[in-house]
Order: structure tokens, then sequence, then C-alpha cells
């Protein structure tokens, strides 16, 4: 699993940061960080989470 | 559930699409049906006061994500939903080509709100509101054709977002607000001046305490009269002619009315979201007991809308189940975009709340502010200051004291 966020759409809500503070961080520069793009499998419920409710649809998980 | 039990899912908005889709990803086997009177393809509304209207966005880069879903879901759209019969079990519906009725076994009601118009202006064109694809579209129409002012009629979040929208695209807009202060009555005096000094910063021409007194029009095709201005209750008038109404919304119930639910500022449900056996709501329209708020609580915000809609349909399924259900009581929480600013704010604060600036400062629009009430934390605040709203949000859901949560912003 990796954690792919499209920056185009990002506007720093931060709620994945709200539900996986582990692996999205948004900094005092307001912008998003990917902390870990490729989370353990245990994590995928979170992930799922921040991909629903992201308000801008700007993150997306690829199986590679 | 076995095969045949059929859910019958009353408007295709965030609500009742995560309701939907929930149900299909945890264990609704048999056929789900989604109603909703608009004809478009299901779509994200916070983007059509700001990105629709002044970045251009087509309807398309709206649409829900679980509308292309491989869901399986029976989606009929342009169906409009006029009756319901907890006898028969049965919503009596109005389609393109007639009339009609749905047999249903459960059901979830998430028809939402429409945007509350001002009396006396249904002939008069120019005189637009924001609540759907095609209300923005209209808008964006008549932004497009360079009008020489906007009158903006309500500074709520809505009316805020219009405005900001309106000056980044270059016009001039006047916007007109019945109270002293904007959105006083959601987060006080104190912080609603920060938001109406951020509209006058940005050359918006901002009348408080003013209302509308009348329209002046000219006569326009088929009968109907066009806007040229608006006269105010502060005695001027103000040329323009485009008027955006932003007053708030009136709760879609009327198709609900006599079906023996409680109607009540919404439909009341229980902790559950239950209104009746089988029959669930959720989004704007639900109104439930909240625990950690008291009282009955009715929300009108977009995550809240996800929620519900999932909480709904985890109710549905764990009766199907003999599951207990859970309460469904989250912190609230929302955004504004206005202008480069985020506006955030989690909790239910009252305009009786003392406030504290703990990160920042309001003359910079970049701050993080608390909100306490009886020695507790009611909500939090922040403009562009999105981590420390989320990380905030915590102590609101945790239950912290003012005391505990002035301790720990100051370490963020």
């Amino acid at each position: 699993m990796r954690v792919v966020v499209d920056y185009d759409l990002c506007e720093s809500n931060a709620v994945c940061m709200g539900i996986a503070p582990e692996i999205f961080e948004v900094r005092d520069d307001d912008f998003l960080y990917v902390l870990d793009e490729t989370p353990p499998e245990s994590a995928r419920a979170k992930v799922e989470e921040a991909v629903q409710r992201c308000p801008k649809q700007a993150i997306s998980i690829a199986e590679d | 559930m076995d095969n045949s039990h059929t859910t019958v899912v009353v408007g295709a908005s965030l609500a009742g699409m995560h309701a939907a889709r929930t149900l299909r990803t945890e264990g609704h086997p048999g056929p789900i049906v989604v109603l909703d009177a608009d004809p478009r393809t299901p779509y994200d509304k916070p983007p059509l006061s700001k990105q629709v209207l002044s970045q251009g966005w087509e309807p398309e880069k709206l649409t829900l994500p679980a509308a292309t879903e491989d869901l399986g879901l029976d989606l009929r759209l342009g169906v409009r939903a006029t009756g319901l019969d907890l006898g028969t079990r049965t919503v009596a519906v109005q389609a393109l080509d007639g009339p009609g009725e749905v047999g249903f076994d459960s059901l979830v009601i998430a028809t939402g709100a429409a945007a509350r118009r001002l009396p006396g202006t249904d002939d008069i064109d120019g005189v637009h509101v924001v609540r759907s694809l095609d209300d923005a579209l209209a808008l964006r129409a008549a932004l497009e054709a360079s009008p020489s002012r906007v009158v903006v009629i309500g500074a709520g979040f809505i009316g805020a977002e219009v405005a900001a929208s309106c000056r980044t695209l270059g016009l001039e807009v006047t916007m007109v607000e019945a109270l002293p202060m904007p959105l006083e009555r959601v987060l006080g005096s104190e912080m609603g001046a920060v938001c109406a000094a951020l509209h006058v910063e940005h050359g918006v021409d901002l009348r408080l305490d003013t209302g509308v007194e009348s329209f002046e029009t000219i006569p326009s095709d088929d009968g109907r009269r066009r806007v040229t201005g608006v006269a105010l209750t502060d005695g001027t008038t103000v040329a323009a002619e485009v008027v955006v109404v932003g007053i708030g919304v009136a709760l879609n119930t009327s198709w609900l009315e006599g079906s023996g639910l409680t109607l009540d500022d919404g439909v009341v449900c229980d902790e559950t979201l239950l209104a009746a056996p089988g029959v669930v709501a959720a989004g704007d329209i639900a109104r439930y007991p909240s625990t950690r708020f008291g009282g009955l609580l009715r929300v009108e915000h977009w995550e809240h809308a996800i929620q519900g809609g999932e909480a709904a349909a985890r109710r549905l399924l764990a009766d199907a189940r003999g599951e207990a259900p859970v309460p469904f009581d989250p912190v609230p929480w929302f955004w504004s975009d206005q202008y480069d600013r985020k506006i955030q704010l989690a909790g239910r604060p009252a305009p009786t709340d003392e406030v504290r600036v703990v990160h920042g400062s309001t003359d910079e629009f970049r701050f993080v502010a608390l909100y306490g009430r009886d020695g507790a934390l009611s909500a939090v605040l922040g403009m562009n200051r999105p981590r420390h709203v989320i990380q905030l949000r915590g102590l609101v859901e945790e239950g912290a004291t003012f005391d505990e949560a002035l301790e720990r912003a100051a370490s963020l």
C-alpha cells in the first residue's frame, strides 16, 4: 500500500492528520507532509478513513 | 438482512451517499435504491461557493466518489420524494415521467435542506442563492457578465465565501448583515469582528446592523423583473445587477408531514439516529439527543453528514444482526475558506463563552482561539492554523477543562 496525495487538490484541512498523525502531518507552513508513504498493512483502516474523510478527495491508496 | 431486503435512501448528497456506501460495504446484500430530486450526478457542495465560482471548476470535478464506485446502487436521479407511508412502507415519488411509489424494508432519510429565499423575489431575475450545482453555475454565469457590483445578503459562512469569491474575481461587493456583527450567534462578537475585518481588509463594503428594504427592478422578459439595486434599511440604495441571498436554509421535510414521524426543526431521532422502526435519518435534517452537548442537536456540517450517513447505515445493520446500536455523538467540526484564509471551528461555542487567543494574532488573521464555558473547553477556532485546530479538537472530544486546554495549547 502506498499513500498518494494530490497536492493540487490538498488544501491542508488536516483531517487526515487527525485520523493518522503517524502518517500525515500538517506543519507550520500549512503544507501537508506524508511521514510514511508505505505504511504497514495494519494502518490500512486508518488510511482508508483518511481517504474517505478528506474534504478535497486529495488522498488515494495505490497498490504496487 | 437477506437478499430481498430493500433499503431506500432518500437524498443522494453527502449523508445519503455515505449511508448507501456504508450499507453496501458493510454487508447489505439486497437492493439499495437512492433517490434524489436533483437530476445531477451526486456532487460535493463545499466547492459551490468557492472553486466553482472563482476557479472555474466544472461539474465533473465535484462528483462524489460513491457515485462512481462499483457499489451496485440503484440510483434514481430527478425523482422527488413527495410522501411517506410507514404503514405500507412506501415512499411516494414524483419522477419526470409521472408519479409513482417505491417500497422499502428500511429507509434512510437524508433530504437535507434548501436555501431560504427572500419573500417576493421569485419573479426577479438576478437574485441568486447557492445551494445546488445549478444554483452555482447560474451565479457563475452572472458573475462572468462582469456586473458593476454584487450585493450579498447575509454575512454567514455562505455569504462570506461568495463575497470572497467575488472579490477574488475582481468584482465590487457590498455585503449586508442584519446582525451588529457577522457570525456573532456562532462565534461571539469578538471573533465575529475578526471575520468582519477580514472582508473589510479585502475591500468589501460591509453594512452591519442593516436589512433589505426592497429591491429596485426593471421589467424583464415574460412579465418578470430584473434587479437593478437594493434599497437598505440604512436609507441608502446600492446599485447592483447581481444579488446573492445567503440567509440560511429551510429543511426538506414537507414530504414527511403526516407520516407519523416527529418533525421539529428536523426529523427527531433517538441517539442512534433511529426515527421509527427501520427508519433512520442523517445529515442536515437529523435532530438527535447529544449526551456530549445536552439537548437535541442538529448540525449542518460537511463531515457531520458523512459521519451521520455512516452511523445511520450502521444502525440499520446492527438491527439486522441483533447487535447493540452505537450512539451517534461526534464533536461537530467545519471549515470555511475565504480569500487565502481557512477558518476552522470544532465544538459548539456559545456567544457568551470566554474566548482566549492562544496562538498567533487576530490582526494577522492567523491564530487559534479557545472557547470556555463553565470551566470546560467548548470549542476551538482557528484561522490558517489547521494543525492546531485538529490537535486541539481532540481535547474537545475528551471533555478537557478550559485550563487543561490552555496549558496544552501553550505547548503546541
